[in-house]
């Protein structure tokens, strides 16, 4: 028996993942074809089960970065809050913004159980050694982008997090399907917005127009680069964390937007973007992936910014965690006295 | 995040129903166990998914270790006599 359900892996509960390799065992080692058999009998990992190094850096890498997507992306919907035109889109858009929240939360915790402390996430954020997803450097310039945040921003994030609700990973995968669940009122609101304004008054409509050119592309390419640019795709996917490739995610994305589009009654701000009957896909033009490089690198609309804005709300709310901390401390030593 | 300002980890189980047992659904930080219910309340039951919630300091839990999940589990393993479909029973026999 060992002391706690978490955090402890590995024999003698030695750092996680760490084990000792016998010396000239040249054979298969037991730990990692056991490890290997779950994965192929499309069984889940748990979190203190004996996984190899690279399996658990590489998942505190994705989620930690998703997490902090989750975070940092309420803020540039966070900014229409005061604004929002109606006390209905004020409620709603308060509940999506909530729900982000909540989502970076569920994703803190399951990164949590590979061994790591959120502050240290959080450190390794702020110091830019983790990313968040480059859309969030993109700025909110009207109220209508609220609605392309929702329908192509949000889209793209449920395409590419469906599958992942079946990730090898036991606690990602949980944490998955309750995001997902929650993600398809924001897919849905946002549609619901886009389509009040195509179909409003000129000016409405033509801001309706300018969002969505706006955050198509930028949306095409939350899957991340090409397939023969991506590093991290087929080790990914021989450990089940991922299930399909970026392109076939992009791909599945298109055909889904093209056709949400005509509802709206907008222009696809791609001229390529039509129907091949031989492929059953639609066709659409090529991506600006020195854009996407760029805004990766950091030189984005609004890098700086979210990553200040962040800062400043964690050091802002040092003393509400140290106060509760205090607080929780007297009253402990009063229970004990 | 300043270290003296972690707040310690929190368990969450919750009642989603009567009828049904508190499930875990995951953790959160907390100062202390009033806070950890408030906000297990905010992060898991936003739509109405609890009508209970029990919060549990993670270091409470003391849990079985995965490198002796086999002879820890072994002992149930020869003892199919425990299962109903063991037994022989004629055909013609009813509820049974």
């Amino acid at each position: 028996m060992e002391s706690s359900g978490r955090h402890v892996t590995g024999p003698a509960g030695g750092t996680p993942g760490t084990r000792v390799q016998e010396a000239g065992d040249g054979g298969p080692d037991p730990l990692e074809a056991e490890f290997q058999r779950l994965i192929d009998a499309d069984q889940r990992i748990e979190p203190r089960d004996w996984m190899p190094d690279a399996y658990r850096s590489t998942l505190i890498r994705q989620i930690a970065q998703h997490a902090h997507s989750e975070i940092i992306g309420m803020q540039p919907e966070g900014n229409w809050i005061t604004r929002a035109p109606s006390l209905r889109r004020k409620a709603i858009l308060m509940a999506k913004v909530q729900d982000e929240a909540g989502h970076g939360l569920y994703l803190y915790c399951a990164a949590e159980t590979l061994g790591v402390d959120r502050a240290e996430l959080i450190d390794r954020l702020h110091a830019g050694r983790q990313k968040y997803s480059s859309i969030f450097n993109y700025p909110t310039l009207t109220w209508a982008d609220v609605g392309a945040i929702g329908w192509l921003v949000d889209g793209s994030a449920i395409t590419n997090q469906i599958p992942l609700c079946r990730c090898s990973y036991g606690p990602y995968a949980r944490a998955m399907v309750r995001v997902c669940k929650e993600e398809s009122f924001h897919q849905r609101q946002g549609f619901e917005l886009l389509y009040a304004l195509a179909h409003g008054t000129p000016a409405q409509r033509a801001m309706a127009q300018d969002a969505v050119d706006r955050w198509w592309w930028p949306s095409i390419m939350m899957f991340g680069p090409p397939d023969q640019e991506s590093t991290h795709t087929a080790q990914s996917m021989a450990w089940g964390i991922k299930r399909f490739s970026n392109d076939e995610l992009r791909q599945r994305f298109v055909d889904m937007v093209a056709q949400q589009i005509v509802a709206l009654g907008l222009t696809p701000p791609d001229p390529a973007l039509r129907w091949n009957a031989e492929r059953g896909h639609f066709d659409f033009g090529e991506c600006d992936w020195e854009e996407l490089r760029r805004v990766v690198r950091g030189d984005g609309p609004c890098n700086r910014e979210r990553l200040a804005h962040h800062i400043k709300a964690d050091e802002e709310g040092a003393w509400v965690r140290e106060a509760a901390a205090a607080y929780a401390a007297k009253q402990a030593a009063r229970a004990a006295a | 995040m300043s270290n003296d300002a972690r707040l310690p980890l929190w368990e969450v189980f919750v009642r989603s129903r009567r009828g049904l047992s508190h499930n875990h659904v995951g953790s959160l930080h907390a100062a202390d166990a009033e806070m950890a219910l408030r906000n297990a309340r905010d992060v898991f039951t936003r739509r109405m998914e609890g009508i209970s919630i029990w919060v549990v300091p993670s270091t409470a839990i003391t849990a079985s270790s995965p490198d002796e999940k086999d002879a820890f589990f072994d002992p149930a393993g020869d003892k199919a006599y425990r299962h109903p479909t063991f037994y022989t029973i004629p055909k013609d026999v009813q509820q049974l």
